[in-house]
């Protein structure tokens, strides 16, 4: 495991600067975004009152004190409290955070479970009829606007063929759809993936050395193909699970989802600094632990990055 | 080897080394690229020529007209071949203006994030050490973010207009073109005639003008296409969270919001819109991608 540990311990050190990064933006974007405290007051407020509240939110004090009181207060994990709400960020985050993590689990999931098969199966049929059509879907999946596809979806599938809900949170079938969309980029990047993967392994000389020794069919796909060929999809996988949080926002949005996506964009709109930093705060400290966990599990896959 | 082949294995599966040529040659489409090309070329046309082209002006509202279901003989006598919305408005004109928004700030972003994004990664080839270190740090804590709040954060604080919607969408996609200039300029610096002119006392400025862009130009090229694409699907996304730019400009993002509320008895109105939206982005990053086989068979995997 010599190089294995620096290497995550390196990777650790970057994750800590781009949380950082990420959150100093965000600071210096909300409070560009001008005095939150006129929309808090009814507008016939007095001059008094509107400064007492400046002061509890600690918006009297010089741009840079408040972003060191900011950082202090992120390290200890307090976001501060919603303006909106009245009550602690992070509680509030904490209320839409089950929804937007069973939406974005049933859409990696969903994704993941369809399409690698799809691609294992285009890979050994390749150039036939059903690669074809599933590559061609694919490439409809990977380049089609993500609000669109919600619409469509809602339209045919819920307006028209009434098979699901459109809009809101419940049961199983309220899931699908939302599901649906905002899987249907990573569903489309890992089938096209894992097809060019397998193949890329189908090509190599201990496959045909396995062939030649007259190892199964089966056999050769379960344990020589996919094992190797898991690596690459292994990473688009971790890098995809980053994306459908971003998805989720539009996905979220389009289907009335209660997620943390969506109270992000409303949050962005009351101008609530602490919700709108906690949000995107988890969001990215998400990405980073995935991405961390997939470097993980490359070092089990692959021991020649251990090595190096 | 022949008798070790499972019956029912298809013969191009075992025998990879023989296939791989062919697919290698098939790869190579330039004909597709032309299409593609054609295809954008068209909508340039429609674009520019939007006065021209559409039936009627597009924010001409009716209020007899409304919600017409497409037709050669609306009730105002008019043809609405894509219908009219809950303004009366006619859809077909509303996407053919609509094109303007999309390719404009589409081409735009892509110039602001091609320029950027290629200094970027050439000078973090070039410096390594420290600035490169900063450089694709940032890298990474653009990635790591959900940039569609951040675009939308920076919009809903200064205002939806052309500029900030350019910059923004520009922004959001230098880290490809950064990533990819830094790779090929570290392989690039340490090749031969890159080292010599160096010994021969050639400027930092000349080598990169003269002898590295025109060998990295490829790559621009195919990202600046894939980033087109994307561009142009952000700009529909904002535009449909509403803070594009702003009615009664048509855009298609904008539309496909605007006809959410009508989906069960208008379909039409976002449906023609984001239509042509999806088949502009699948053709245009389809494009990119028979570029990169063309262009620069190395990029494949990046």
């Amino acid at each position: 495991m010599r190089g294995f540990i620096p290497f995550l311990g390196h990777r650790l050190l970057r994750a800590l600067i781009a949380l950082w990064l990420v959150s100093t933006v965000v600071f210096v974007v909300m409070r560009l975004s001008g005095d939150p405290v006129p929309l808090l007051l009814p507008p016939d407020a007095p001059h008094s009152e509107i400064m007492r509240v400046r002061r509890e939110l600690g918006l009297d004090k010089p741009l840079p004190a408040q972003y060191v009181i900011f950082l202090a207060n992120l390290a200890r994990g307090d976001f501060g409290r919603s303006i909106h709400f009245r009550e602690p960020a992070f509680d509030v985050v904490r209320g839409y955070l089950a929804a937007t993590l069973e939406l974005g689990l049933s859409a990696f999931f969903l994704a993941a479970v369809v399409a690698v098969p799809i691609g294992l199966f285009s890979a050994m049929r390749r150039n036939t009829l059903v690669d074809h059509a599933a590559m061609g879907l694919a490439l409809v999946g990977q380049s089609a606007p993500t609000f669109f596809l919600g619409i469509l979806f809602i339209l045919l599938l819920s307006l028209k063929a009434d098979l699901f809900p459109t809009s809101g949170r419940g049961d199983w079938r309220n899931l699908v759809l939302p599901a649906l969309t905002l899987g249907a980029f990573t569903m489309a990047s890992i089938a096209r993936l894992t097809r060019s993967a397998v193949l890329e392994v189908l090509g190599a000389d201990y496959i045909r050395t396995a062939r030649a020794k007259g190892v199964s069919e089966v056999w050769v796909v379960a344990k020589h193909t996919l094992k190797n060929a898991a690596i690459p999809i292994v990473t688009i996988t971790g890098l995809q699970f980053g994306t459908l949080l971003g998805g989720a926002v539009v996905t979220e949005t389009v289907f009335s989802w209660p997620g943390i996506g969506r109270l992000a964009v409303q949050s962005i709109y009351n101008r609530d600094y602490a919700v709108v930093q906690c949000t995107v705060f988890l969001a990215a400290l998400m990405f980073v632990v995935i991405n961390f966990f997939v470097d993980l599990i490359y070092g089990v896959l692959d021991p020649r990055i251990r090595a190096g | 080897m022949a008798s070790s082949i499972p019956a029912s294995a298809p013969a191009d599966v075992v025998l990879p080394a023989a296939a791989m040529p062919a697919r290698a040659r098939r790869r190579r489409r330039p004909w597709l690229v032309l299409l593609g090309v054609g295809f954008v070329g068209v909508l340039v046309l429609v674009a520019a020529a939007a006065p021209l082209l559409a039936p009627q002006d597009p924010i001409r509202q009716s209020l007899r007209g409304r919600l017409a279901a497409p037709t050669w003989v609306g009730s105002d006598g008019r043809a609405h071949a894509l219908g009219t919305d809950h303004l009366g408005r006619d859809v077909l004109s509303r996407v053919i203006y609509g094109s303007r928004v999309s390719l404009v700030i589409g081409f735009a972003a892509v110039l602001v994030g091609g320029v950027l994004g290629s200094t970027a990664g050439l000078v973090a080839g070039f410096s390594r050490g420290r600035l490169d270190g900063i450089i694709m740090t940032l890298a990474d804590a653009q990635l790591a973010f959900p940039f569609i709040l951040l675009a939308i954060g920076i919009i809903a604080v200064l205002g939806p207009s052309f500029p900030t919607l350019v910059v923004v969408i520009g922004l959001s996609g230098w880290v490809s073109y950064a990533r990819i200039l830094r790779s090929q300029v570290l392989v690039l610096r340490s090749r031969e005639f890159v080292e010599s002119i160096h010994a021969l006392g050639g400027s930092l400025a000349r080598i990169v003008l003269r002898h590295v862009l025109p060998n990295v130009l490829s790559s621009i090229v195919v990202i600046a296409t894939l980033e087109l694409a994307r561009a142009i699907v952000l700009e529909a996304t904002i535009s449909f969270l509403g803070l594009g730019i702003q009615p009664p400009t048509p855009s298609w993002g904008g539309m496909v919001q605007e006809g959410r509320e009508y989906l069960d008895s208008a379909w039409w109105i976002s449906t023609f819109p984001g239509i042509v939206l999806m088949m502009t982005s699948i053709v245009v990053s389809r494009t990119g991608d028979w570029l990169r086989d063309v262009l620069d068979p190395t990029l494949r995997g990046e």
